[in-house]
């Protein structure tokens, strides 16, 4: 469902003509355009944002967890054209099982560290990544601290004493 | 959480500060009165300054030309005396609070920062003296660390680094918030694209930033210095030992907090190092669902490793002081 205060805007009109159901809805916040998209075409939007519509940057990418419900994941895109001055919301529901979205490392480079950054801390992995590593945290790290369902103090930690 | 975004970058915390009160405010739809607005446009350039203070000292330091940090530090410590005025602090400050400021301008702080403003500007003239008189400087800086503009806006580098590279973004005019649209000021950019080119947007930003205060300073409005709010904003000490409902308020907001309604919004300032951005997600409750700070430093230095590319590992130096990246604003 795309909201009514988006109807006339041409961007969305021009997504929706060219990508038609991949446009899953849309709403207006506070002056700010939100799209949602199916994760199968997420990298054929940014391309066709980049290249038609001049987002030539993506701010930042993150993601969102609405645990327990599902769709669990969102990965939040913020686009931004820099000659225009406009920017744009692109947000892909990602399911909590094996939670997987494509990379878009290929359309801005600048996602790289965004992308592992989410990667690190939901657990949610980016296909076609040059290199998903853990950034933020430790490499043996287990879990991923910003889902709802990571214990807030850690895990308790063993040091050995018990087992003496 | 307004003590926690100062500890992100601990040079530039009233930016900080800023963007979440400005991201919070519009979730909760509240306007902040105008003597409000124009001390934080003031305090926020003066963070500028500091910011690009400590980076021309280290930055001149990395390159060997070691007076211009003992020079730096001289004028950044009339500037923290400033900080300590209003805040109480030096270097965290915490000034700004949802609604508006912490507290009301302090006895001759106004003063102050006008005497900082008459003795700054023939400072920065001494700065360039020392350095561009240094071949050693302009050796090592003039013609290193090149990259292609798309390129570089393709990474996510923002602020002093692409306006360097004749990208005239900023987002104090390009998206105006807190007021800027009211100051008159220029956006320095350059096409060389070079160490110093960068070393010449931001002594440029300083004059800049002077200037912007120089007119919030002039026009400083009287009257409140926080919105009328009073589920929002704490109320005076007076306020609520005499009154009932005053009571109340402040009970219900120390215990609770600050109840924002459900919605997102992606508020966006210009930091002294780039684009600072502030995702703030709100479920209803007075605990954010949600905040993702986009920081500059973080989008900065990932384009470090194309900019020092085919280039000589000394230049590497140059190259990374040129970023101005704060660990601290990498890292969150």
């Amino acid at each position: 469902m795309i909201s009514e205060l988006l109807q006339e805007d041409p961007l969305v009109i021009a997504l929706v003509e060219r990508f038609g159901s991949a446009i899953e809805a849309g709403s207006l916040e506070h002056d700010q355009t939100i799209l949602y998209i199916s994760a199968a075409s997420i990298v054929e939007v940014c391309t066709v944002l980049r290249d038609e519509h001049g987002f030539n940057r993506a701010s930042s990418v993150t993601a969102l967890d609405w645990y327990p419900q599902e769709p669990r994941f969102e990965v939040v895109y913020l686009l931004h054209n820099v000659k225009e001055a406009a920017r744009v919301r692109l947000k892909v529901r990602v399911s909590g099982e094996n939670p997987a979205v494509d990379s878009v490392t290929g359309v801005w480079p600048g996602t790289n560290w965004y992308e592992r950054e989410v990667f690190d801390l939901f657990g949610v992995t980016f296909n076609g990544h040059p290199d998903l590593r853990r950034i933020m945290m430790p490499e043996d790290w287990e879990g991923h601290p910003l889902r709802k369902d990571f214990p807030i103090h850690g895990h308790k930690y063993d040091y050995g004493e018990t087992n003496q | 959480m307004i003590p926690l975004t100062d500890r992100v970058d601990y040079l530039a915390n009233l930016s900080n500060n800023l963007c979440y009160c400005l991201a919070i405010e519009k979730l909760l739809g509240i306007e902040v009165p105008p003597r409000a607005v124009w001390t934080r446009v003031m305090l926020t350039e003066l963070t500028r300054i500091n910011s690009h203070l400590v980076w021309l000292g280290t930055h001149a330091l990395d390159m060997g030309a070691m007076s211009m940090f003992f020079y730096a530090t001289r004028e950044r410590e009339e500037l923290l005396k400033i900080f300590e005025m209003f805040s109480g602090q030096r270097l965290m400050t915490s000034y700004f609070r949802i609604g508006g400021l912490a507290l009301d301008h302090p006895r001759g702080g106004l003063e102050a920062v006008k005497k900082f403003l008459e003795m700054f500007p023939p400072k920065i003239d001494e700065y360039e003296n020392l350095l561009d008189n240094n071949p050693i400087w302009k050796n090592r800086t003039i013609g290193v660390g090149v990259v292609p503009v798309d390129k570089m806006l393709a990474m996510g580098i923002t602020g002093p680094m692409i306006r360097a590279a004749g990208i005239p973004w900023d987002a104090r005019k390009d998206e105006p918030y807190s007021g800027y649209q009211n100051f008159e000021f220029d956006v320095p950019t350059s096409t060389d694209n070079d160490v110093y080119a960068r070393y010449r947007v931001r002594m440029e930003e300083m004059r800049q930033s002077v200037r912007i205060m120089g007119q919030a300073l002039e026009g400083m409005p009287d009257g409140a210095f926080q919105a009328d709010a009073p589920k929002v904003v704490l109320p005076q000490r007076e306020k609520m030992k005499t009154q009932m409902e005053a009571l109340i308020y402040h009970f219900k907001i120390v215990t609770e907090g600050v109840r924002v309604p459900p919605g997102e919004v992606y508020q966006v300032i210009e930091s002294p190092r780039g684009e600072l951005g502030y995702y703030v997600v709100s479920d209803g409750t007075s605990k954010p669902f949600r905040v993702h700070m986009r920081t500059p430093s973080f989008g900065n230095i990932q384009g470090l490793g194309m900019m020092c590319e085919g280039g000589m590992i000394a230049d590497s130096i140059a190259s990374m002081g040129s970023m101005d990246f704060v660990l601290g604003d990498t890292d969150r």
